[in-house]
């Protein structure tokens, strides 16, 4: 009943939104662009262009992962600008375009291991979020980066229902947030991102489970207390700050130690850091991370 | 909707029980099972088990509150229906899913609470459908009513497995807890009092040309699962 209604909401949204444009044609369904490589490191092949935009879980919009592509479809994304501050020196507001020349897109391959117990392997543009965060040079005090999703609830449908805090929050460690692999994703598959993939402008940190890649960001701050994200605020036993993808932590409702590739039928086992322990483990020396999820 | 025929009612129950299922192998068939089609199945059925088993749930309140007699006859195809897709759901966990994997299915079952509880609800509907026939109902005699009691106990469990695994939005199937809730509220000997007299009442101050009404009352009384 909920996702009918909804639906229906949302359906109203886009027939609103639609008929004040001078043009409501629909859009030539996306295609993928060029990638670099059809596998990641390990030799996993990438998950379709159609189930990386046709699957998606971005509750702003909705909870039914198939239909936030339509849902998202007229979601305005220019002019879009990112505000950088708090325990910075030099406190930034960049307009999107500004931001995309400063800071030029390379293509990434990662694995995405959501909670949820499936997985996907997407071949992402981006830039590392250290040089933005270079930039605007973090102060002694900075310990944390505080990420904010923009709050729409003209269109963002899900954003109405007040059942969580909105809008969503994320946070990392200031250590993980200047580590190389994590990025701030541009696009995906050769082209610009898609709403439902949370464009513009969107958190990538594969070595994570995937609510920690916030979408739509509008706003970093560096801060000097962990911050509280929004799954951490929904169900605190379960979502954790760290968030790490570790099959030693089991979760009360999905199989950790084990994951479904999207494509795929049979399972097959979860790796520690999803596969990035080479590149991360050592921002954890001497942390128990069982006590620290 | 006193006249609808009995056989009417039990095609209609029929065909509505099987209409998910042909929907699930016409979407099987044509890949229209999301990206994620196991996960997708699984859900399915769940949801489709947990539907018809409160509808079986519904219809003794139709007869004690409203005087549906018809309803009563619902209650075996309606339980052996909900029993059907939710050992379809077992299979499609243990088998599709888990690929029958022994230390999977070890872990599942030992840190995770709403398998344990899926599971019971399972185990405690399988006697129940073991035993919906005629010839049990007529050999357990008074304990047959008492044994299938226990389907409030299986729907609870299955509302408990559900909740347990949500990810956060716990509203939907809590919506499902209190219709069970409201249902096995009206089985209560004070509620049911208070709900056959209001209607006495209601009846005398309306009274009918046909005598359907009390005949649904007395045999009320020997119905083997009122």
């Amino acid at each position: 009943m909920r996702r009918f209604g909804t639906l229906v909401a949302g359906a109203w949204v886009l027939s609103a939104c639609g008929s004040t444009e001078t043009d409501s044609t629909p859009a030539a369904p996306a295609e993928p662009g060029a990638v670099t490589s059809t596998t990641d490191e390990l030799g996993d092949e990438l998950t379709s262009f159609d189930a990386v935009t046709g699957y998606n879980n971005y509750y702003e919009f909705t909870t039914d992962k198939e239909s936030v592509a339509s849902l998202a479809k007229d979601f305005q994304t220019t002019p879009w600008t990112l505000t950088v501050g708090g325990m910075v020196a030099k406190p930034q507001t960049f307009a999107l375009e500004d931001l995309m020349k400063q800071f030029p897109s390379e293509e990434r391959i990662y694995r995405l291991r959501c909670v949820e117990g499936w997985s996907m392997v997407i071949p992402w543009l981006g830039f590392s979020l250290q040089k933005l965060l270079t930039t605007v040079e973090p102060t002694s005090e900075a310990r944390y980066v505080r990420f904010e999703t923009v709050s729409r609830p003209e269109e963002m449908p899900g954003q109405r229902d007040d059942y969580f805090r909105w809008p969503y929050v994320e946070g990392l460690r200031l250590d993980e947030a200047m580590n190389d692999l994590t990025l701030i994703s541009t696009g995906l598959y050769g082209k610009q991102l898609l709403p439902q993939n949370g464009a513009p402008l969107r958190l990538v940190v594969p070595w994570k489970y995937g609510f920690k890649s916030i979408k739509s960001i509008v706003k970093i701050d560096l801060v000097d207390q962990p911050p509280q994200s929004l799954w951490m605020a929904a169900a605190p036993n379960e979502y954790g700050f760290y968030a790490n993808v570790n099959p030693d932590v089991p979760h009360p409702r999905w199989s950790q130690s084990s994951e479904r590739r999207i494509g795929e039928l049979s399972r097959r086992p979860t790796l520690r850091f999803n596969g990035y322990a080479e590149q991360v483990a050592h921002l954890y020396d001497g942390m128990d991370l069982k006590e620290n999820f | 909707m006193r006249r609808l025929s009995p056989n009417l009612l039990r095609i209609a129950t029929h065909i509505g029980a099987l209409v998910p299922l042909a929907i699930l192998i016409s979407d099987a068939l044509n890949n229209n099972l999301s990206v994620n089609p196991i996960q997708e199945l699984s859900q399915r059925t769940g949801k489709i088990a947990l539907i018809l088993l409160v509808l079986s749930l519904v219809c003794t309140p139709l007869n004690t509150v409203f005087g549906f007699r018809q309803a009563l006859v619902l209650r075996r195809p309606l339980g052996l229906y909900a029993f059907a897709y939710a050992a379809l759901h077992l299979l499609i966990f243990a088998v599709l899913d888990y690929g029958l994997d022994p230390a999977l299915l070890r872990e599942a079952i030992i840190e995770k609470r709403y398998v344990l509880v899926g599971f019971a609800a399972f185990l405690l509907l399988l006697p129940l459908a073991i035993t919906s026939t005629k010839g049990f109902q007529r050999r357990l005699g008074k304990h047959w009513k008492q044994l299938h009691r226990l389907v409030y106990l299986a729907a609870l469990l299955a509302i408990v497995h559900y909740v347990w695994l949500v990810k956060a939005d716990v509203r939907e199937p809590l919506l499902y807890g209190a219709i069970v809730a409201g249902l096995l509220a009206l089985r209560l000997p004070l509620v049911r009092g208070v709900l056959k007299r209001l209607r006495q009442s209601w009846e005398r101050s309306h009274p009918r040309k046909s005598t359907q009404g009390q005949r649904g009352e007395s045999d009320l009384a020997s119905s083997p699962e009122a």
